[in-house]
């Protein structure tokens, strides 16, 4: 098992005790003074100097938004969040449209390098073999600085973009698609996220095309205070396919940190998505302070008949997750995907799953659950499968598998599975195991030390989901499943 | 301070081709061997150094004497039988040695190979050569077996400062053994024991035992749940390393398994220490008797 032991060796040579990416650098920022109204909103939507629908969608959501209330039924606990006390806009100063690296500020470079963020082909690929490619749309904070690959995508006719520049350059489908999967009425946070969304990556796959690499946007919160409200679109048109790779990474903080954003994918005839994500965030100190809330709205939406979408997580930071990618079977014979492995270690809380809502004929989706608590913290999977009345034929399987480590920690399955149609067929499986003082005492029999031991028995619990990803980030993941596990054993 | 042991590939062909009839030749051997042996004081007689020093351990779980100032020595090219009521501390002796962390040792001194063993994590342990196969071998869901096997010889190897093994290298060794344990294929490349019958997780020990190579290995009534064949598969296992390098210490409640692996000493243990020693006509002796005599009155030799 050497990539167990390459792990367990970075991570010493990491000397991870300390969140690897605590640090936070001082490039100047330009705010929206803090709070929310709809000056506020205003201001954000003239600072991209956005067409007046946009401005007029953002003021529709804040005004819903200030109708409606946080959702509770999750079991996450968390102190009341003043959004009268938060920076809705922050921008570098320096992003007044540089064209190349050479242009931009070096301080923000430097950011990345200790990131180790690959802006640059060569870097981003050391290791991986030469025709492998990741186009990297690199958002900071909230504006999206550099695009790199642009050309060589644009020769494929996929537009790979901030959503602010899409607005203007893509105007049609932007209207056309934007809040046509998470409505600006959704739920507390899209809606919150739909009126003040700073900015975030936009995809268009023209029909018939595969997308030449697989895209990668890498997330930072920077700015002290500042809610991040990241959108994402990513359509992909009939017949097309295309892979995208998220990551992300937080400096250290004192104080909670608001993130909410929305995805939304749209998969037309033919059409597949695959969607991974890998999620570092903060997660506070060993009492819980300091760590990211969570609050994401995902959706995919299988518009078309074949289509296909599928979302692989892995999520192992952020003090409180609400989080549930999901998946609408709207197209005949479509299928959804949902493959995640959700770690919590220290204080953290995790409340995660996902939906499948069959609404076609014979459309199938399975989900592969993971998840992993050590420390104090509280994880729970919570899935919802529905077949409407006329998704006849809709099946579903679910493994929802969990796994405890040492006695102070919670695991929670909350599965809803909804019917309306007797030609359905769904499928869950659950398993709830611990790793035992036993097995370690069995594997340090035989040698293998107590860390070692619990990264092998880890490795092999998540096995199914990790294979989902692409190379590059199984690798990452599996470091990053190590680091957040460090500690538990003893 | 270890003697390279050459470890018998080769060797244990030759004990599974001949069969049983080897088996009934060794036996004799080594009982006429065993007339010289003075068996009120095993310390005189030994041929070999000492490989496994226990001296005055005393130890407790929960506030609990389980063991009360044990002494016990196992000398290199020795299969000692610990033989005892249950209850006596036979276990805990194995888990103790092992490193668990349960066990609180109040006094004593347990040396390998000279070396002071109670401060060492048992990996730490391990990597000196002390081997336990489990009473209760124990169920790692997800990591196949070949997995397990080569991280626990590489880590072992990467303590004492050896080079890794490869894998072709590594699958080149296993396969060998297997094939004599009768494992397959398939069950190596399944999860360690996980849905394993009871047979198939002893043979599993002893192939991790075999692949490890240690100077000291500790069974713990490996032989118990056994059919008749599946004991004899892991008692061909054990001969097959019997090795003038290496120590045994057998703990059993039957002589059965003392026909196929045949003691060299047999330690009787009550009460948390080691109340009896002798020939293997000593085992024979319990098996008709029973541990009464023990049971009541700790009886010293």
């Amino acid at each position: 098992m050497p990539a167990v032991q390459e792990t367990v060796d970075r991570v010493k040579a990491i000397g991870v005790s300390e969140y690897k990416y605590g640090f936070f650098s001082d490039i100047e920022s330009e705010k929206a003074p803090k709070g929310l109204n709809e000056d506020t909103v205003r201001f954000i939507s003239a600072k991209k100097d956005e067409p007046a629908w946009l401005t007029e969608w953002r003021l529709g959501a804040y005004r819903r938004w200030l109708t409606m209330r946080e959702p509770r039924w999750a079991r996450v606990d968390f102190p009341k969040i003043d959004y009268q006390d938060l920076y809705y806009y922050s921008a570098p100063k320096t992003a007044a449209g540089p064209k190349s690296l050479d242009e931009v500020d070096p301080e923000l470079l430097k950011v990345y390098a200790k990131l180790g963020i690959p802006l640059r082909e060569q870097e981003a690929l050391a290791g991986i073999g030469p025709d492998r490619r990741i186009a990297v749309d690199a958002v900071f904070d909230s504006v999206s600085v550099v695009t790199t690959f642009r050309e060589e995508l644009a020769r494929a006719g996929v537009i790979f973009c901030p959503v602010s520049e899409a607005v203007h350059s893509h105007p049609d489908l932007v209207q056309k698609y934007l809040g046509s999967v998470v409505p600006t009425t959704d739920n507390f946070y899209a809606t919150l996220n739909s009126a003040v969304f700073s900015d975030g990556s936009f995809v268009y796959v023209p029909p018939g095309v595969r997308c030449p690499m697989e895209l990668s946007t890498y997330f930072r919160i920077n700015e002290q205070n500042t809610g991040q409200f990241e959108r994402t679109l990513i359509i992909a048109d009939k017949g097309s396919y295309v892979s995208y790779l998220e990551g992300c990474t937080a400096p250290k903080r004192d104080e909670n940190q608001l993130h909410a954003a929305v995805v939304e994918l749209i998969a037309l005839d033919d059409a597949e998505i695959k969607y991974s994500t890998v999620q570092n965030w903060y997660p506070g100190d060993a009492d819980g302070r300091g760590g990211i809330y969570n609050f994401v709205t995902k959706r995919g939406d299988c518009r078309g008949a074949n289509s296909k979408i599928s979302w692989t997580q892995v999520e192992t930071g952020s003090a409180i997750t609400w989080k549930y990618p999901s998946c609408i079977l709207r197209g005949d014979n479509s299928r959804g995907e949902f493959y995640s492995i959700a770690i919590s270690n220290g204080r953290q809380q995790v409340d995660s799953g996902t939906k499948m809502i069959h609404l076609g004929k014979n459309t199938t989706s399975r989900v592969i659950s993971k998840g992993i608590s050590a420390g104090r913290s509280q994880n729970t999977y919570r899935g919802q499968i529905s077949a409407h009345r006329k998704a006849t034929g809709a099946r579903n399987f679910t493994n929802c598998d969990s796994l405890l480590i040492g006695n102070s920690c919670g695991a929670h399955t909350v599965p809803y599975i909804e019917s309306k149609t007797p030609s359905a067929q769904f499928e869950h499986e659950a398993t709830t195991s611990k790793i035992s003082e036993d097995q370690l005492f069995y594997c340090m029999q035989r040698g293998i030390s107590g860390e070692e031991a619990t990264a092998l028995i880890v490795n092999g619990f998540v096995r199914d989901v990790l294979q989902q990803l692409p190379m590059e980030f199984a690798v990452e993941a599996q470091k990053l499943i190590a680091i957040s596990l460090e500690g538990s054993v003893g | 301070m270890r003697r390279a042991v050459p470890v018998g590939i080769g060797f244990l062909q030759k004990i599974t081709k001949n069969g049983a009839k080897n088996f009934r030749d060794r036996r004799s051997e080594n009982s006429s061997g065993q007339l010289a042996l003075n068996c009120s004081n095993p310390l005189i007689f030994g041929r070999g150094k000492i490989v496994l020093e226990v001296k005055n351990l005393s130890v407790s779980i929960g506030g609990r004497q389980i063991l009360d100032d044990l002494d016990l020595t196992v000398r290199d090219g020795e299969v000692a039988a610990l033989m005892g009521p249950n209850g006596s501390g036979k276990s805990t002796l194995s888990h103790v040695l092992a490193g668990r962390k349960d066990d609180t040792v109040e006094t004593g001194e347990v040396l390998l190979n000279g070396e002071s063993l109670l401060n060492l994590e048992p990996d730490a342990r391990a990597a000196k050569g002390l081997f336990l196969a489990f009473q209760y071998p124990v169920e790692i869901p997800g990591v196949a077996t070949l997995t397990f096997l080569k991280a626990a010889l590489n880590a072992q190897r990467k303590q004492r400062g050896q080079e890794e093994f490869s894998t072709p290298d590594f699958m080149k060794r296993v396969k060998a053994l297997a094939g004599k344990l009768k494992i397959s294929q398939d069950m190596l490349k399944r999860a360690l024991n996980a849905g394993f019958s009871g047979g198939e997780k002893k043979r599993m020990e002893i192939l991790q035992m075999a692949l490890l190579e240690p100077a000291f290995a500790i069974l713990d009534e490996t032989d118990s749940g056994l059919d008749i064949d599946a004991l004899r598969v892991v008692a061909d296992g054990v001969n097959a390393l019997r090795s003038p390098a290496r120590g045994f210490l057998i703990i059993t409640h039957y002589q059965r398994v003392l026909d196929y692996v045949v003691p060299d000493i047999v330690h009787v243990m009550a009460q948390g220490r080691i109340v009896r020693s002798g020939g293997k006509e000593l085992a024979v002796e319990l098996e008709k008797s029973g541990y009464r005599d023990y049971v009541a009155e700790p009886a010293v030799a």
